[in-house]
């Protein structure tokens, strides 16, 4: 019976049904604020795609399929994104195969791509081999009046990194699993808030700010790493910013938040969802109660609840269009009413649909 | 019943508990006799953990854990209930079959294998506490 899936998903994205779907995408909703529209821009996003290794050339068909789909409907869009980002996790265990396989696939994108690092890319050789096709760890650049950074939200305590594990590829594994005991918090540490302080000093407060990162700056639940052990004081170099957007990976599912100034928008992965935190019956979370989570994903559609994103600033101020694979999509827009981010179906508790209510 | 008889019958009941102890006695359950199943309980439990984040449990690497880190969105108070793909209504264990078979490419568990017992009580162990609920989705 899977197999059927399989296959007719395969035939799916070679056949003309891989433009409907992105023609389903809310394209005509652009036009807006910017007075001079030369400022009006979108780009993609796409993200956690664990590129899994088997052994020699196999991989976990699954998880490549995600990341193919991604690639081939971000080609299609239509006005072009300005670029794409890729959220981080593009490997399952650090392996030069895994992130060689997966940018091959990135490789295919007719846009220029920034990459994230995420645990997954980093924990066996502490990203360098990631590095040599990536470029730096952490970065910004400036695109039409938006200054964009990217920062490395992933490491964790010295002693944890370098001290505690026998092998590169044990330390890789123990920080794989999620739900691992021995894992450590994410961290953005003092070197990299140094470097973003620097980084912000010359840019005027009425410049739009968005942030990418691998992990939430902010705390949802330490168990899975839903977390950055230094949120605060990442938190605290933003907030005299009048307008700021982080989006990150990791969490593979829709969330968002409003916390002072910032506005925080998740996305959805490529390769397979995760519960929400409060479907842990045994601990507390802290789910941002703004979100309105995805549907409950159905595991007989192997992409369902699985996804990628259409980013427009046209207001300078982050727009999230969910492309859901198997659900319909989702748009979570900054209100400039309530001053923060809402779905723009969901958001109203009579509009949710049970598919939403995760238990 | 003759006073003589329950004399006879206590009389007996007492040799019993003398002679076999306290643990013979099944509405009273000895401490270390519940710290024993408790322990044989949890030595399952963590077998099932162990088979959860295993990669050789299928074939192509990928543990339970990946989507359900801590067992999450398993349900295991749902079942049985009835699966719109199946046509039928099924066990936890036919889902845990169907993972082993789909996401994780690999050979279905025998029912009764102690594995398959392992993990039922992993993934209801992380759900302790929460009400039966058979038949919901």
């Amino acid at each position: 019976m899977c197999r059927c899936h399989v296959s007719t998903r395969r035939g799916f994205l070679k056949g003309a049904g891989a433009c409907a779907v992105v023609s389903t995408l809310p394209m005509s909703m652009v036009e807006l604020a910017f007075a001079d529209s030369r400022r009006n821009f979108t780009f993609a996003y796409i993200s956690d795609s664990h590129i899994q290794q088997i052994k020699g050339t196999q991989f976990v068909r699954n998880w490549d399929r995600g990341l193919i789909r991604a690639v081939a409907e971000t080609n299609l869009l239509d006005p072009k994104p300005d670029f794409v980002v890729f959220g981080g996790d593009l490997a399952q265990l650090g392996k030069k195969e895994e992130i060689d396989h997966g940018a091959a696939m990135l490789a295919k994108l007719d846009y220029k791509y920034h990459c994230v690092m995420g645990e997954h890319d980093y924990y066996l050789d502490l990203g360098e081999y990631w590095s040599k096709l990536f470029g730096p760890h952490y970065y910004s650049w400036d695109h039409k009046g938006v200054h964009f950074v990217t920062l490395n939200s992933i490491l964790t305590y010295e002693d944890w990194t370098h001290k505690r594990w026998p092998t590169a590829m044990q330390r890789m594994v123990e920080m794989a699993g999620l739900d691992n005991p021995n894992g450590s918090p994410f961290m953005v540490g003092e070197a990299q808030c140094d470097w973003l302080r620097k980084d912000l000093e010359n840019v005027p407060k009425d410049t739009p700010i968005v942030l990418f990162s691998h992990s939430p700056i902010q705390k949802i639940y330490k168990g899975w790493n839903f977390w950055t052990e230094d949120a605060e004081q990442v938190q605290a170099l933003l907030q005299p910013f009048d307008n700021v957007t982080v989006v990150y990976g990791h969490v593979h599912q829709i969330q968002y938040n409003q916390i002072g100034n910032i506005s925080f928008h998740a996305v959805m992965a490529t390769a397979w969802p995760w519960p929400y935190p409060q479907s842990y019956a045994q601990a507390e979370s802290h789910l941002p109660k703004l979100t309105v989570p995805m549907n409950r994903a159905d595991p007989f559609f192997e992409r369902d609840a699985t996804g990628w994103q259409l980013i427009d600033l046209d207001t300078g101020r982050v727009a999230m269009r969910y492309n859901l694979y198997n659900n319909t999509n989702r748009a979570v827009a900054f209100n400039p009413k309530t001053g923060q981010p809402e779905d723009t179906v969901f958001q109203a508790p009579q509009s949710r649909i049970d598919a939403q209510i995760h238990y | 019943m003759s006073k003589k008889t329950t004399g006879a019958v206590f009389g007996g009941l007492l040799l019993a508990v003398l002679l076999g102890g306290v643990a013979n006695l099944a509405d009273e359950p000895a401490p270390k006799d519940l710290e024993r199943w408790q322990g044989e309980f949890m030595s399952v439990v963590k077998a099932g953990r162990e088979l959860w984040v295993s990669p050789e449990l299928g074939s192509n690497g990928v543990a339970c854990a990946q989507c359900h880190p801590n067992a999450a969105n398993t349900h295991p108070e749902t079942y049985p209930k009835f699966q719109q793909q199946l046509g039928r209504v099924v066990a936890l264990r036919d889902m845990i079959n169907w993972c082993l078979r789909n996401p994780l490419e690999g050979q279905p568990l025998a029912l009764d294998d102690p594995k398959m017992v392992a993990i039922e009580a992993y993934v209801s162990y992380e759900r302790r506490g929460v009400p039966m609920a058979p038949g919901k989705h």
